[in-house]
């Protein structure tokens, strides 16, 4: 299991590298979009009109941060539970999203489309909202402000600490459950 | 009749949100230094550190623990010589999650189920009342993130699944979830009661602390015995595998309708924030 630091935009060499336990320390500029967000994104796409951020070599964190307390640029911004977003994941990959990032389980469908598109999905601690905040050091909303926590956000990060959950070979980290142990078979 | 100002209600409950979305519980962390100082595996030790950096961290700048501030769950055990004054409690309260969301800077998730609209103010909070003899009012807080309680089963099971039965749905319910609900978790488990109220019980267990045992020792043994086989399941800390799936299994129990044997499994995340005062 390597480690390495990455900058903002991803290249499909950046991917290619990338297994499965590898830790990543990520530096630049990401976006947040959750729920809310993800519909209108893909409603922006079906009428065929342009989407608040280029695609191509970015990634999407799935965070709803909470709001910033006075003299700091975020409050606590962990990452929420990615399978919410698996129907809209496969789409946005095919437009040159090369990462998203959150916690949990992802669909057989979007494990194919970073196999085929040559992106990742990345974990970050779920809960540890205080300590990923610390990595984050601007933040503007970009669209959708009425959202409110939902509203899509510009992020710059700084070393935040990311693990390669599912790589573009296929692989996934996440223990299996052994139902056997537990007395289920 | 005891008279208590609403004022006093209001202010109650906006320092028990805050403080609980800012401060993990001791039991919490004990259980996270005990857990931790068992695990093998890098990873799970891993998360372990950053989970105690991260509470370390919120106490420090008062900032929340998680960014998912919550839905403000409370059970209140009103005493039956007591009454609030100038307010309705059920106002009241909603009024101490306004302020305490608003003052701690907690992120507002209550939204319209359909049109998915914010409400803006994270009410109307969800509120259990209970009468109980006395003149003293009991308000217990919880702040429930969504990861987790999407994670929530409730089940009619037929009386002759009994234990077996029991044991063998939270298992399967746990091994589905796998790393989804921010693992190590606590379950809540109902047992008994009717369709609706098992969920009610479930969520109740999850405001003991887990060091707490059941005063009832037969109970107690089947927390012990659904904790073993849970963790059994080796999904460990974040789903990466080890010995720590579940911190604690807290059951509650009522009588049933002789046809039926409802039960629902209550997940909470590892970031337990709840809140208890009596007034």
């Amino acid at each position: 299991m390597a480690e390495y630091s990455l900058k903002t935009p991803l290249t499909d060499a950046d991917i290619q590298k990338l297994k499965v336990g590898d830790v990543v320390k990520l530096t630049g500029t990401i976006y947040t979009a959750r729920d809310a967000a993800h519909k209108r994104l893909v409603e922006t796409l079906d009428k065929g009109d342009e989407l608040p951020f280029r695609l191509e070599g970015s990634l999407i964190y799935y965070v709803g941060p909470s709001p910033a307390p006075p003299g700091r640029p975020i409050g606590a911004a962990g990452p929420t539970t990615s399978y919410r977003m698996d129907s809209y994941a496969p789409r946005l990959h095919g437009l040159g999203l090369k990462g998203t990032i959150g916690k949990g389980k992802r669909s057989e469908e979007v494990k194919q489309a970073l196999r085929e598109h040559k992106a990742a999905y990345f974990g970050a601690t779920g809960g540890a909202g205080a300590l990923l905040s610390k990595c984050i050091t601007a933040a503007k909303v970009i669209a959708y402000e009425e959202l409110g926590p939902e509203a899509i956000r510009e992020l710059s990060v700084k070393d935040f600490p990311l693990l390669v959950i599912n790589d573009c070979q296929g692989g996934e980290l996440y223990a299996k459950p052994d139902l056997k142990a537990a007395g289920l078979e | 009749m005891r008279e208590i100002p609403a004022q006093q209600i209001i202010d109650t409950v906006a320092d028990m949100c805050i403080k609980a979305n800012r401060y993990l519980p001791a039991d919490v962390k004990r259980a996270f230094d005990a857990c931790a100082a068992a695990e093998d595996l890098p990873a799970a030790k891993e998360v372990f550190r950053q989970l105690k950096e991260n509470y370390e961290l919120a106490e420090e700048t008062g900032l929340p623990l998680c960014q998912d501030t919550g839905l403000a769950v409370f059970f209140v055990d009103v005493g039956d010589d007591v009454r609030v004054t100038g307010m309705n409690l059920r106002e009241a309260i909603n009024e101490g999650v306004r302020k305490g969301y608003k003052d701690g800077f907690l992120r507002k998730s209550s939204c319209d189920p359909m049109t998915r609209k914010n409400v803006g103010d994270n009410t109307p909070a969800i509120v259990h009342f209970d009468m109980v003899p006395g003149d003293k009012l009991k308000i217990s807080f919880m702040a429930k993130g969504g990861g987790s309680e999407n994670m929530s089963r409730v089940t009619m099971l037929a009386p002759a699944q009994g234990w077996e039965g029991i044991k063998k749905f939270v298992i399967q319910r746990l091994a589905e979830a796998g790393p989804n609900p921010c693992p190590p978790t606590i379950l809540g488990i109902g047992v008994g009661g009717t369709f609706d109220y098992a969920p009610i019980l479930a969520k109740k267990a999850l405001m003991r602390s887990l060091d707490a045992l059941h005063p009832d020792p037969k109970i107690a043994a089947m927390e012990q015995e659904l904790l073993a086989a849970v963790n059994k399941l080796g999904i460990g800390p974040m789903g990466l595998g080890g010995k720590t799936t579940c911190l604690g299994v807290k059951i509650e129990m009522r009588p049933c309708h002789l046809a039926s044997l409802p039960l629902a499994v209550n997940v909470q995340c590892h970031s337990s924030r709840h809140q208890e005062v009596e007034i």
